[in-house]
């Protein structure tokens, strides 16, 4: 290990009189840096090239979605609830949909369930595909960054199929979802799913057993179990230190239960457990995706409930309820019967819980969502420090830190 | 208004779930209120117990939460309620695959508690996070400071008598100083 | 028109003349042609097209004018000194660079010499000391640049320059010892004509990369690292320091690095070619007697072309392929293993030199 001091010059810098010949260099790794992709600001402290101790600052995109949330409706939090994940926007939808769902009791219909979980997955996969691509470009390997983005590209166009907008999808709805898989959606599906497996194949080929590129992320950024748990850490970074903890398979929602998929599990936490973790969850991602457009249901994308969705303009203009439930929902929005509760769902990133509290009047008391990611971050020093600042770029990028999610 | 809503739904007495009947008897003058709405187990226990019940939580072996999920607050000021402020904890387990909502509830003038950092790593931002949108002092943190406002901003954002268009005073430039510089966590 | 002549053929004028022609007609337009062709061989292995727009009247050259429009917007930029940056050593930085890598081209033969006339501006005695003198200059561009920004990230940058291009300079030496004891000179020209001669009767040339392969591997290897291309670009350090060096430059001066750069990849693709491949000999052409000489040095002059662009091909495909290394994991393979190499690479050359000699 070369101890590299800093350049022991008695020069004062003129404007500030700060003495350049102390030992340990503060230094901003600061929010306008290329590898600080969501903006986030970390103070460390270098000793030549070790890092001896970091502060984040975190908060620089901070829009207020919970005090927003409060002020709207329940349905108009849809759409911030897309800005959340930005690179997976369907799954922060489907979460808070079905948040809302347990509150108001009621169920999907199957084939909105099998739809939600085809939507879901291609969403985590385009996480994964940006949360690695990062990695590999700031590692030095544009080369798969760029092949990366082109797989996500394929798969960009299918939501934007499927939804109208590649981030901003604001797709599903109390009940169900916003509308039915338009035609030749399952054909385009499997389509952009060869051309997808193919992409993979060839970064693997490229990446993933080359010496250079294992140098620089095996064993940097360990983490042990106890500390991961006692950090709070969930989804990819927590199966990498080798608990098989998914939410998907522990508290199984929607149709998961139905579906067949393993959970990749890493050994030591280190970076190279965490590229191989998404790297192997993305292949299952594409097999869930294949199982559940096999098994799609026929029948209704929205559920039956009153007063969950508007009526049929035949219902509104024919009979006295449609009128009254038409009206009563642009006057006063959805009222889901006061309580409170917990709704978890696997996310990108870990375990996306959706604490939401009602009081029967249709406007939320609290729309909290929990940010896996916040403790990623909040761990970030215990990671760090004792590692070369070249390290922060491997442990920082496979930490996948959203800003979106982050600071909400 | 736990009650109520049990009795609402169900219509037969509430059914005590495994862990608050384990949490009664354990601390039997400390668990307050109790409701299991929409199978989710919630305890509301009193301040003073936080710290005792959190660290039995932690390490009995009929409980083992080793994650604290999340720890945020509520505002029930337009709900009409007081105590005002409501401490919202959730925990899993993944030995016995359980969750939990622990709450407990706080006067507005006497908005203090105390801090529960040295059992779990998480809690030492979710505290911040609370303190800086709340107004809810932890006692026992280290370093409680905002985290996602600015230093010099002024108020809480997230409680009711907040307006949501509240302006801001402009700040001035300022020079940074050295700040609290987190080492590795022991 | 017979004192032009008479002129011409005064050795210092030879050597300007020459020196034009080798460094502003060839070495520079191909550093600043390779500025383009970097971005468009980069897009062609992933998978798009590279600039392709910049455009005079809609001549847009697929890219060529980009070089007129980055040329220009250098010029125009401003030119910045940060506050408490060491001014006259700032400001003198960049050149050494360019300077160093301009001065490979002082021994570098295009062809063959035709009676007297060389096409080698100097043909020096010790033609491949002078290499590593002129290569040693250019750490001092990164130095300074990097200690007289006022910035910690420059100073990072600076520090792991001079470090890694001064630990990588050590075994070049070493490697290049070795053809030194093939070829019995120091001589460039010396070298280049030892090419020339053939092992097994005409069959193999006995180019440097056949007689000494490990050599080959360690210079290139310690020439990427001198020019700190990738992957040997933590001094440069994108992702975590920035830009590293020359963080606080811009305008013509961060140019100039980006020139000095582009020019020394020129460099080292010719000196490969000289030391290694023959230089601008065609194995086998000695074979059609009859050749016109104007022809050879033609042909030559294409050969040595194909070559250096070769190897600068090579060179940047290198960057987009691989990943980078950390800074420590550059220093450890310098000194842990391409330093050892390199001196068991001398003792079995000397070895085979006494046995089959």
């Amino acid at each position: 290990m070369t101890d590299m001091t800093v350049l022991q010059s008695r020069s004062e810098d003129a404007s500030t009189g700060e003495d350049f010949s102390a030992s340990v260099m503060s230094i901003e790794i600061g929010p306008a840096h290329p590898a600080m992709h969501g903006i986030v600001r970390f103070t460390t402290h270098l000793d030549g090239e070790l890092i001896v101790g970091m502060d984040p600052e975190i908060g620089y995109l901070h829009r207020g979605f919970e005090k927003e949330s409060e002020n709207s409706k329940w349905i108009q939090v849809i759409p911030y609830t897309d800005r959340l994940n930005y690179v997976s926007p369907l799954l922060n939808n489907i979460g808070y949909s079905m948040a809302v769902e347990k509150l108001y009791g009621i169920q999907a219909p199957p084939r909105a369930e099998f739809t939600r979980v085809i939507m879901g997955e291609i969403s985590r996969i385009t996480d994964h595909l940006t949360c690695l691509g990062a990695v590999a470009m700031e590692i030095g390997a544009f080369t798969f960054f760029l092949w990366f983005i082109k797989a996500r590209e394929y798969l960009w166009e299918l939501v934007e199929e499927m939804t109208g907008a590649r981030l901003t999808t604001n797709w599903t709805r109390f009940g169900g979802n916003h509308s039915d898989l338009p035609d030749g959606f399952l054909g385009d599906l499997a389509d952009r799913l060869a051309k997808l497996k193919e992409v993979l194949t060839e970064c693997d080929k490229l990446l993933t057993r080359n010496k250079i590129f294992i140098d620089r992320v095996k064993d940097v950024g360990a983490i042990s179990k106890e500390d991961a748990l006692s950090f709070g850490f969930t989804g990819p970074l927590l199966r990498a230190c080798g608990i098989p903890y998914d939410v998907r398979r522990a508290d199984s929602y929607s149709v998961y239960d139905e579906l067949d998929f393993e959970i990749p599990v890493g050994s030591t936490g280190d970076c190279f457990d965490r590229f191989l973790v998404r790297m192997e969850e993305i292949r299952q991602s594409i097999s869930i995706i294949e199982q559940a457009a096999d098994k799609m249901p026929e029948g209704p994308f929205m559920t039956d409930e009153r007063m969950m969705h508007f009526p049929d303009k035949k219902d509104v203009y024919g009979n006295i309820e449609g009128l009254i439930d038409h009206f009563k929902l642009v006057m006063e929005g959805h009222q889901p019967p006061a309580g409170e509760i917990y709704m978890p769902v696997e996310g990108g990133n870990g375990e996306i819980g959706f604490y939401l509290v009602s009081d029967g009047s249709g406007d939320p008391v609290r729309v909290r969502m929990r940010p896996p990611c916040f403790n990623f971050v909040a761990a970030m020093p215990a990671m760090t420090v004792g590692h070369y600042v070249a390290d922060i770029v491997p442990i920082f990028g496979s930490v996948n830190m959203i800003g979106g999610e982050l600071d909400r | 208004m736990s009650e109520e809503i049990s009795t609402m739904e169900t219509e037969t007495p509430p059914e005590t779930g495994e862990l608050t009947t384990l949490l009664k008897q354990e601390f039997p003058d400390d668990v307050t209120d109790f409701h299991a709405h929409r199978d989710d187990e919630t305890v509301v226990i009193e301040r003073d117990a936080l710290e005792a019940v959190c660290r039995f939580l932690r390490d009995d072996t009929r409980c083992s939460f080793e994650i604290m999920m999340d720890l945020t607050a509520v505002d029930r000021l337009e709900m009409n309620e007081t105590p005002r402020f409501e401490m919202v904890y959730h925990f899993k387990s993944l030995t016995h695959a359980r969750r939990l909502r622990l709450k407990v509830r706080l006067a507005e003038d006497d908005c203090k508690i105390a801090s529960i950092h040295h059992l779990w790593k998480a809690v030492d931002w979710y505290e911040r996070e609370c303190f800086d949108m709340f107004g809810i002092v932890f006692e026992g943190h280290p370093d409680l400071r905002r985290i996602l406002m600015y230093d010099e901003f002024e108020g809480h954002p997230l409680r009711k008598d907040y307006p949501i268009d509240k302006q801001q005073p402009l700040m001035e430039l300022k020079e940074v100083e050295e700040r609290h510089v987190y080492g590795r966590h022991a | 028109m017979e004192i032009l002549l008479e002129i011409i053929m005064i050795p210092a004028v030879l050597a300007i003349i020459k020196i034009v022609v080798i460094v502003l007609l060839f070495a520079l337009p191909l550093g600043t042609f390779l500025t383009l062709m970097e971005r468009k061989w980069s897009a062609m292995i992933q998978d798009r097209v590279g600039p392709n727009r910049a455009n005079i009247g809609n001549f847009t050259g697929h890219g060529i004018m980009h070089l007129a429009a980055d040329g220009l917007k250098s010029i125009f930029k401003e030119d910045t000194m940060p506050k408490g940056a060491d001014g006259f050593l700032y400001l003198i930085a960049p050149f050494f660079g360019l300077i160093a890598a301009v001065a490979t081209f002082a021994i570098i033969p295009l062809a063959g010499p035709i009676g007297d006339f060389t096409f080698q501006v100097t043909d020096i005695e010790p033609g491949l000391l002078f290499i590593f003198a002129i290569t040693s200059l250019s750490v001092y561009g990164a130095v300074l640049a990097g200690t007289s920004s006022n910035s910690k990230f420059a100073l990072l940058g600076g520090t792991r320059a001079s470090a890694q291009m001064i630990s990588y300079e050590v075994f070049m030496g070493l490697a290049l010892m070795g053809i030194f004891m093939v070829y019995g000179t120091t001589r460039v020209s010396g070298i280049v004509d030892g090419q020339n001669e053939y092992w097994f009767g005409s069959l193999i040339p006995m180019w440097g990369v056949f007689t000494q392969p490990l050599g080959f591997v360690l210079f290139f290897t310690a020439l990427v690292a001198e020019t700190k291309r990738a992957p040997f670009d933590a001094p440069e350090g994108e992702s975590e320091i920035v830009a590293g060096y020359f963080l606080e430059y811009s305008g013509m001066r961060w140019s100039a690095f980006m020139l000095a750069e582009y020019v020394a990849l020129v460099g080292v693709a010719s000196l490969i070619t000289t030391l290694f491949f023959g230089g601008y000999h065609i194995p086998w052409l000695h074979l059609w007697e009859s050749a016109p000489q104007w022809l050879v040095t033609i042909l030559q002059i294409i050969k040595f072309s194909v070559f250096t662009l070769f190897f600068c091909w090579f060179q940047i495909q290198l960057r987009w392929t691989v990943p980078k290394f950390r800074f420590d994991q550059t220093m450890a393979l310098g000194w842990k293993k391409l330093l050892p190499l390199s001196l068991i690479n001398l003792f079995v050359t000397a070895f085979v030199i006494l046995a089959f000699a």
